[in-house]
């Protein structure tokens, strides 16, 4: 056993390492690996052709996701509703032949644990503190909220993992994200991973691995931390992660895939020893005080571009990087954004809850507590509450938040992607824009031409409220600071 | 796969920095179930720019694309590479690239070519009119002009190209390492050893 001080990363990765290269790849075991069905058909396809089993099918769970239409599965009757896009149809039947067909148990569109993976994986217990998870998904960086070694991977990894339970890896660097003070009232996860994400670009993770430190993370709640985490990719980090600690370990008891008994005591005994060792270091560090933290937006299509709610759309000459500048000259065109227009007076046509990124039951709450009472305005056609898997649903509905979502005018949906990267019916026409709890404002991310602005669920509630980006801290007060 | 050794010929000077996988294949087109005839939809956004290096047909099959830093962020989704070899891209040369992106193009045959902008910025002159020219044996870079750039890549990933190696049949023939290391966890780490689901 080392003495050396050691990060969290660094611990997880030491328990997984099988093999290890003269040139420093490292083989690395894979505890849980997730399968949905837009990046796997390939990868099934292959081992069929080589002949290949599934080494652990045990350790691996398909769920249906992207292509769901999130409108009603049955009708009336109790009949499957067919899937209008054969393509969509085609490649949801591929995984639920290829599932079992391999041995994988399959969660059915129509089953009430059916979700967005990185919403089940956490909830059904099947992603744990200090596993390594992989899915054929980048925000798979989600279950770092849990504080887990996770990651997105491409088909031929998919298909390495169903083959050998192991991925070729070398080690990443380390970058400690560290915000300490007090956050604001009305200032909510999101804003604050979108905030950490202006500060750091796109590209200021690349290669590393975050570990996101520091009292506003010891303090948040678990599905806060999977929010946060889920958005390290887009700050170009492969993975986040949150040190597991009481919190998450009250978190992960008892759920269906949790260890139970010895092996749940042997669990936490490892688990307690995770966090980073006083005394280790990181490659690269930043610190934000969570005081300078607004609810925040973008107004770009890239995630960097982010402005306090307060702020101004700004001008490419704002930029002091050439090319930054003319990335923003592009963007503005494409959002349709005049430099120095007050963001509150942007209005928007069309709002989206929902994604792995905020769909979970607190995300539904925060929604719901700004939209209570309140009618979406006139000027927003298209609004949908889209929760993250069955058991969302289940306690939302439980706790009454469908009745304030329809009473608001909304839509309340079933579980699925969604219009966060529209691969199933929901789409946001071109040219108009969005106020969305997604993770991307890419270029027609949202379908072809359509203009998307990231932010909190509450914010984007109140964006439905008013017809516009909206400081929610103007529009709720009171339900802010009760909520506080 | 393919094995690789020496890509040259028409390189696309693109150039655009921070390249999201979104660009290079929108999710619509991600419907497939095969990895052919992506490369319809490869870049399917910037073809509607007026005066795009993509439908230039100066371009056409052209086996090199040149962009800008960060080439390949975004999602995981490996038809970006699919698309990008349909297209006949073998090589794309930037000054640096997403993680997952680098090794779906790995994976897939492709080679990423990492330089410092300076270098880029030169081969997009170069690019406008003339060849470009990269062997993987000599990790060298060159132009028509004498220009000579050197660059970095993992020594595994290099031999694996030069030989077209298929991973998963390299990683099932370490099986007994892989065995022992699930025979230790199942004593030390039970708990991720095994789901409800395990028989052991």
């Amino acid at each position: 056993m080392t003495t050396t001080p050691r990060t969290l990363y660094q611990k997880i990765w030491d328990a997984h390492v099988v093999d290890t290269r003269d040139d420093g790849t490292c083989l690395v075991y894979i505890d849980r690996h997730l399968v949905h069905e837009v990046t796997s058909p390939q990868a099934f396809e292959s081992l069929r052709a080589a002949g290949r089993p599934v080494r652990r099918p045990d350790l691996t769970l398909a769920v249906p996701d992207h292509n769901l239409p999130t409108t009603a599965r049955k009708d009336a009757a109790g009949n499957r509703v067919p899937i209008a896009d054969l393509e969509s149809a085609q490649q949801l039947d591929m995984l639920q032949k290829n599932a079992p067909a391999f041995g994988i148990r399959y969660i059915a569109d129509t089953d009430r644990e059916q979700g967005i993976v990185h919403v089940v994986g956490p909830e059904q217990g099947f992603s744990l503190p200090g596993a390594t998870i992989v899915c054929g998904d980048s925000h798979t960086a989600c279950h770092g909220g849990i504080g887990a070694l996770a990651f997105g991977i491409g088909t031929s990894e998919v298909e390495h993992v169903l083959a050998t339970q192991t991925l070729l890896l070398k080690q990443s660097k380390t970058f400690e994200v560290r915000v300490e003070g007090k956050l604001g009232v009305g200032v909510s996860p999101k804003d604050v991973v979108l905030h950490i994400i202006g500060v750091v670009g796109t590209g200021g993770g690349t290669g590393h691995v975050i570990e996101f430190c520091g009292n506003v993370f010891e303090e948040m709640t678990v599905e806060g931390r999977l929010t946060v985490c889920n958005m390290a990719i887009e700050a170009g980090a492969r993975a986040g992660l949150v040190a597991p600690d009481e919190t998450t370990f009250a978190y992960v008891q008892g759920r269906p895939y949790a260890p139970k008994g010895d092996d749940w005591d042997k669990a936490l005994a490892w688990w307690k020893g995770l966090a980073t060792d006083e005394g280790a270091t990181y490659d690269k560090s930043v610190h934000i005080r969570a005081e300078d933290i607004q609810p925040t937006v973008t107004w770009g299509t890239s995630p960097e571009d982010t402005s306090g709610i307060g702020g101004v759309v700004p001008a490419p000459e704002d930029f002091a990087d050439a090319s930054k500048r003319d990335a923003v000259k592009v963007s503005l065109e494409y959002m349709g954004l005049t430099p120095g227009t007050k963001l509150t007076d942007v209005e928007v046509q069309n709002v989206f809850i929902g994604s792995c990124t905020n769909s979970r039951i607190e995300d539904i709450r925060a929604a719901a507590q700004v939209l209570k009472g309140r009618h979406k305005a006139d000027n927003v056609k298209w609004a949908i509450v889209v929760p993250g898997s069955g058991l969302v649903k289940e306690q939302a509905e439980a706790e009454g938040l469908d009745k304030i979502i329809i009473d608001a005018g909304l839509e309340w949906r079933e579980p699925g992607c969604s219009a966060c990267l529209a691969m199933n019916p929901d789409k946001v026409p071109s040219g108009e824009r969005c106020a969305s709890t997604s993770n991307r404002n890419f270029t027609g991310r949202q379908g072809p031409g359509a203009r998307t602005h990231l932010m909190s669920p509450a914010m984007a509630a109140a964006a439905a409220v008013t017809g516009k980006l909206t400081d929610v801290r103007d529009l709720a007060p009171a339900e802010l600071a009760a909520a506080n | 796969m393919q094995a690789i050794n020496h890509v040259a010929g028409k390189a696309i000077p693109f150039g655009r920095k921070n390249v999201d996988t979104d660009v290079i294949i929108p999710a619509h087109w991600l419907k497939t179930v095969t990895r052919d005839g992506l490369g319809r939809g490869a870049f399917e956004a910037v073809k509607k720019e007026p005066g795009n290096v993509f439908t230039d047909p100066a371009n056409a099959d052209a086996p090199i694309l040149i962009a800008g830093d960060n080439f390949g962020c975004g999602s995981s989704r490996e038809h970006a590479a699919w698309a990008l070899l349909d297209m006949g891209v073998t090589c794309v040369i930037a000054p640096s690239f997403s993680d997952i992106f680098s090794g779906n193009a790995f994976k897939n045959g492709i080679l990423t070519v990492a330089l410092p902008q300076e270098a880029i910025d030169r081969l997009m002159e170069v690019a406008l009119t003339d060849p470009i020219d990269i062997d993987l044996e000599t990790q060298t870079v060159t132009t028509p002009f004498q220009d000579r750039f050197t660059f970095e890549i993992d020594a595994f990933r290099k031999h694996c190209l030069l030989n077209g190696l298929d991973e998963v049949g390299l990683t099932m023939a370490q099986g007994d390492a892989i065995s022992a290391y699930e025979a230790k966890a199942r004593g030390g780490l039970p708990f991720l050893a095994r789901t409800p689901a395990s028989v052991n």
